[in-house]
């Protein structure tokens, strides 16, 4: 099992012009350690994200898009691989990060903490799938899985993090929006 | 009875309804399929080399891919049923309404009677549409009829303009 925030601290180390959409406590992690003005965080509905992430892959097709999702998230939007599988966005890399736990809702187990997000994500027709469960692996593949030819899922499997509650007014704030937008379209 | 009335009521051209979304710059369609707009929407923008067609598994998934679109100023228009609207309504209220992203759903008002309002229906489903749209704050606009059609390019035009949601619903079967 990994820690999640060692994970975003050398994922920082590999993060360019890439457009980075985190969900919920990944988020508030994410924000601490890179906040930038290409980091999106609007979903408006728990288990979105992956989907805005397609929207933005496909009309950004030039630019990477990194997904940084949790395992309750995609649980509760499952069919985004379906769908992703079709559409099959080469600049989209999805990671789901696996600690069996609603972290954000007081840490209360995901209905099945075995639950196979690779096969998934493979029987969905995404042909690029890993799954990591050792901090040096991660760090030696890390790099490689973000610039690989997508869509891409890798399923990083990681220890509960700290419970929230947590804010999350900051990174909603309209201003982050309207920053991420004028920046892609200067 | 039901099949005279049906035959008063004037037609809703499929084709046109299409021609009107196109002509408000919209690129992409993300859609779940409704039997309402099957044959007359659905089936033509499949085939339309103009629309770029993606088809997801539930509605709440074309808010996100919607709204990630139109940071890079793509239009889309959202096709659904009035089922689907119901069951996305906390992505509604959440991508659309809360966060300010420009989102146009047309919502296929399957069952509901020719030449009957919607809150009127004897449909359930169908007579609580409006009132839960304008619960929500959310402009909507009643396509029944060819005569509707010069509403459909505007409502989509205002939405995008104004970074708001608006709701074009599909009252007649378009042919």
């Amino acid at each position: 099992m990994m820690n999640r925030t060692d994970c975003l601290n050398v994922l920082k180390t590999h993060i360019t012009d890439e457009i980075v959409i985190a969900a919920y406590s990944t988020a508030s992690e994410w924000i601490e350690i890179n906040d930038r003005v290409l980091n999106y965080f609007s979903f408006g509905a728990m288990g979105l994200c992956s989907s805005h992430a397609l929207g933005f892959a496909l009309g950004f097709p030039n630019r990477r898009v990194v997904v940084l999702d949790g395992d309750g998230s995609l649980l509760m939007n499952l069919s985004t691989l379906v769908t992703i599988g079709a559409v099959a966005p080469k600049n989209l890399v999805h990671i789901v990060w696996h600690n069996g736990s609603y972290e954000a809702n007081g840490g209360h187990p995901i209905p099945n903490r075995d639950v196979d997000f690779c096969g998934v994500a493979r029987s969905s027709g995404i042909r690029k799938v890993h799954k990591i469960s050792d901090f040096q692996t991660y760090e030696h593949q890390i790099g490689s899985i973000l610039k690989e030819e997508g869509p891409v899922f890798a399923e990083m499997m990681i220890e509960q993090g700290p419970l929230g509650p947590r804010s999350y007014k900051e990174m909603y704030r309209p201003e982050r929006r309207k920053a991420l937008k004028d920046a892609l379209n200067p | 009875m039901a099949s005279v009335a049906a035959a008063q009521v004037p037609a809703l051209h499929g084709m046109k309804v299409i021609e009107a979304v196109k002509s408000a710059n919209v690129e992409y369609v993300v859609a779940v399929p409704d039997l309402h707009t099957s044959k007359g929407l659905l089936f033509p923008i499949a085939a339309d080399k103009n629309l770029k067609l993606i088809r997801v598994c539930k509605e709440d998934e074309t808010l996100g891919i919607s709204a990630g679109l139109s940071y890079a100023n793509k239009r889309a228009l959202l096709l659904f049923q009035y089922t689907g609207f119901l069951y996305a309504v906390n992505a509604i209220r959440g991508v659309a309404v809360e966060h300010k992203h420009p989102m146009c759903m047309m919502i296929g008002l399957l069952g509901k009677e020719p030449g009957v309002a919607p809150q009127e229906s004897a449909r359930y489903g169908v007579r609580i549409i409006e009132p839960i749209i304008d619960a929500m704050g959310i402009e909507r606009h009643l396509v029944e009829t060819d005569a509707d059609l010069g509403k459909i390019a505007p409502a989509i035009n205002k939405a995008y303009e104004t970074s708001r949601p608006v709701a074009i619903l599909i009252g007649g079967r378009p042919s």
